[in-house]
């Protein structure tokens, strides 16, 4: 069954990589909604939808392909953490609705363009709460029995499911905020260079709360990041994140506008990376691992030409379309 | 909540949800086809009206494909939020066609919409073309995956069951093309071009009415027109074929959909109307054809039929649903004919852009075809109930163990969502189509969107960034 085995550990890491990628296409999508309060004026906001209307979409599909890609490689994880996550999945879905909607409609009226503002940075608030709120819910652990989830339908709402929950919106609105830095220029451009400091203060504030918390959840968690010989592989994530911040902060200062929002997402990298360490081999953690719910074999061999020949198809194609719409977003331009 | 069970909860929850998202690509499919074509016409022609069009119906587009995204991520969630029984077990078998639509379809549609809508002045016409025709063709490639997908729980095939209680593949082409799959294909793919047309029609009919001259809805009604004379007669026979299949595969579909509670030894009456009753088992105040059932069904007039008196009563659909949604999509199949051949016979008389009784009739039949799919569909979900996996998988055994406060309180919060975001989407097209296209018309981006700067580091990055 070795075959089998590799299949799996293969799935594992293709469906965290499309997670992944969402987390790096949408996250920032979902940080100009949640930072969009902050810029109140009707240009501005003209802007800041601008950078992202031709690409929205497509950021959006990797999370359509982590939940479909889940329910065919590994129905039982589907199975069992969907119902356990109902109410912020739920959340989500509905945060996702008002926020896309609101990039079509906000151009289709003026009377009420500021519902639809609303809508947009309210959809993009409750859909990052809800994403880091569910992440935190699967780290804590859900109730099995058997092949179900046996649990309430408030179970994933703890103090640390909240923490992550907010943690996850400050860290989407910093990688909003530099993208801007990239796409944006004048008034605009300084006013990001300015609250990214904020945020990225908040951002490691918040990876210190949340690395220091998930240890206490289980002696397990524990065990994987502080025994020896582990911490020889554990300790370098730590260092790294301490070494790209410090190259964020120096970027910021010196307002280049390319690197910061390329650092933002190295953060993101090592802070997944951690969780990765934090829960592998499991995909419900303490219950479930990835070999007890992977799908037959023979679900798994089916897709993977597909995912090998087409996911680089695809980002091919992606880049083509951020190429075609690369540079800077100007106040007197807009798409619509 | 509403005095229902949790199961009928997520029924209701998944069938609200999914009737409100057929809307976007039952209209998206056809209408991702069309502006392929128009834009054919523009490159072939040189003509600026097949532009105008084009650009016109490119701003609709926008719109209800973006509602088409929406409420599409919903259902992709949903099967494993409120049917995660179903999930565990028909997951290996159904999640790899969804995960294939999703990298074969979604992605082109996704990765080209963006360059569709507003990179026409970036790119250049015969690379804004390729995008048009790359999303048209996802739209497609996306029908062939779900519709499989549905088709395999209607009609299963190529599969076994493992000791987990799991349907696994043997054969994936079996799996993939199973019975029903060509039938339903065929027959929501041509349902997708007809609502389209019928959409394009009543906003050229609507314009004609007020001057017959003007000569992008002239362009729009006849293509129009000359789509539902084609594909409305071509639709009633592969709904027949599609019936004949699900005879073969699903008689007890066919018993509700015909109202046929008692079996008949030698001809079956085609009913056209009556009242089923559900618990008694029977047709109230039916009226039917006598043995045309049986003509219709098996092409013999006294071919025996067996009726829902043969089916134990724990198998039987909801009866009246079923029988009531199939008329009504029958009746307006009917009428789409009826439109498409006095169009035809306007036409031969060279009265299509005047005769106001036809524009009349052709905006009253506009939003015919949205009716009529999600009455097609009513039709075949309701009658392969009380199954998720047709025989195999009952639908009360498929469900989340959710308590029904939970259910009922996210059922509510779609309701209310939905019809929001409906109202205010339907009001933005109804504007949209309110004018004429005109000349010079506009498309999404009117202006070039982004400072022309030229390649900048940064931009190298995000290329480098995204392609690595």
């Amino acid at each position: 069954m070795s075959v089998a085995v590799d299949l799996a550990t293969l799935w594992a890491f293709i469906i965290a990589l499309a997670v992944f990628i969402y987390v790096v296409m949408d996250g920032f999508d979902l940080g100009l909604g949640i930072l969009f309060p902050l810029f109140p004026g009707k240009q501005d906001r003209d802007v800041i939808t601008n950078t992202v209307a031709p690409v929205w979409d497509g950021n959006e599909t990797w999370l359509v392909l982590g939940g479909g890609g889940l329910m065919a490689a590994f129905p039982l994880a589907y199975a069992i953490l969907l119902p356990a996550l109902y109410a912020p999945l739920i959340a989500m879905l509905i945060g996702l609705i008002f926020r896309g909607v609101a990039f079509e409609f906000r151009w289709r009226t003026r009377s009420t363009r500021n519902l639809w503002d609303i809508a947009f940075a309210g959809g993009s608030w409750v859909a990052a709460l809800a994403q880091g709120i569910a992440l935190g819910a699967i780290l804590q652990g859900v109730h099995v029995e058997g092949r179900h989830y046996a649990g309430g339908w408030w179970d994933w709402l703890t103090p640390f499911s909240i923490l992550t929950g907010v943690s996850l919106v400050v860290g989407y609105a910093l990688l909003g905020a530099t993208w801007l830095i990239l796409k944006t220029e004048g008034d605009l451009r300084d006013k990001a260079y300015r609250i990214s400091w904020i945020l990225l203060v908040l951002m490691l504030l918040a990876i210190a709360a949340v690395s220091l918390a998930t240890p206490l959840l289980t002696i397990q968690y524990a065990q994987r990041w502080f025994s020896w010989p582990a911490i020889i592989l554990t300790a370098p994530v730590p260092l790294a994140v301490i070494g790209v911040t410090v190259l964020l902060m120096k970027n910021l200062a010196q307002k280049h506008d390319g690197w910061p929002f390329f650092l933002t997402l190295a953060l993101f990298f090592l802070s997944y990376a951690g969780l990765g360490i934090s829960m592998y081999p499991f995909i419900v953690p303490q219950s479930i691992t990835i070999w007890q719910a992977a799908a037959p074999e023979r679900s798994q061999l089916m897709m993977l030409p597909g995912v090998l020949v087409l996911v680089p198809l695809i980002l091919g194609y992606t880049a083509w379309a951020y190429w075609v719409f690369r540079g800077k977003v100007g106040h007197d331009a807009g798409y619509h | 909540m509403f005095g229902l069970d949790a199961v009928e909860l997520a029924r209701a929850q998944f069938a609200f949800t999914v009737t409100f998202h057929i809307i976007f690509p039952a209209f998206s499919i056809g209408l991702a086809s069309y502006l392929a074509v128009l834009e054919a016409l523009w490159l072939w022609t040189g003509r600026d009206v097949y532009l105008n069009v084009f650009n016109y119906w490119l701003k609709i587009f926008a719109i209800a494909f973006a509602m088409g995204v929406v409420s599409g991520i919903v259902m992709s969630y949903q099967f494993g939020t409120n049917w995660s029984v179903y999930s565990d077990k028909v997951g290996p078998v159904i999640g790899p066609l969804m995960a294939y639509e999703v990298l074969t379809a979604f992605f082109l549609e996704a990765g080209f919409l963006g360059v569709m809508l507003f990179g026409l002045k970036r790119v250049g016409p015969k690379l804004h073309f390729l995008a048009t025709l790359m999303v048209a063709v996802g739209t497609l490639i996306s029908a062939f995956w779900i519709l499989s997908a549905n088709s395999w729980m209607q009609t299963p095939a190529g599969y076994a069951v493992n000791a987990d209680g799991q349907f696994v593949s043997v054969d994936w082409l079996k799996v993939i093309f199973n019975p029903s799959f060509p039938y339903r294909l065929v027959h929501m793919v041509l349902a997708a071009y007809l609502t389209t047309s019928l959409v394009v029609g009543a906003v050229g009919a609507w314009h004609l009415l007020r001057n017959p001259h003007l000569p992008g809805p002239r362009v729009m009604f006849s293509m129009a027109m000359w789509m539902a004379a084609l594909v409305a007669p071509l639709q009633i026979l592969v709904g027949d074929q599609h019936g004949l299949n699900t005879l073969e595969h699903q008689p007890v579909k066919i018993m509700a959909m015909e109202g046929h509670f008692e079996s008949h030894k030698d001809g079956a009456p085609l009913y056209l109307f009556g009242w089923p009753d559900q618990a008694k088992g029977e047709l109230k105040w039916a009226i039917g054809i006598p043995k045309f059932g049986s003509l219709i069904l098996k092409h013999q007039i006294d071919a025996p039929m067996a009726g829902l008196d043969t089916v134990p009563r724990q198998d039987w659909p909801p009866v009246p649903i079923t029988f009531w949604s199939f008329r009504i999509m029958v009746g307006l199949g009917m009428l789409m004919l009826a439109l498409g051949l006095f169009s035809l016979w306007e036409r031969w008389r060279g009265r299509l852009y005047i005769n106001r009784g036809l524009h009349r009739f052709a905006i009253a039949m506009g939003p015919a075809g949205f009716v009529a799919v999600i009455a097609g569909w009513v039709t075949t979900e309701t009658g392969r109930q009380p199954f998720t996996v047709y025989g195999l998988l009952r639908t009360a055994d498929s469900v989340s163990p959710l308590a029904a406060p939970a259910v009922g309180a996210s059922l509510l919060a779609f309701i209310i969502v939905y019809f929001i975001i409906f109202a205010a989407g339907v009001l933005y097209i109804l504007r949209l189509m309110a004018e004429p296209p005109h000349a010079g018309e506009a498309g999404p981006s009117s202006e070039p969107p982004l400072r022309s700067a030229g390649v900048t580091p940064a931009a190298g990055v995000v290329q480098g960034a995204i392609g690595s």
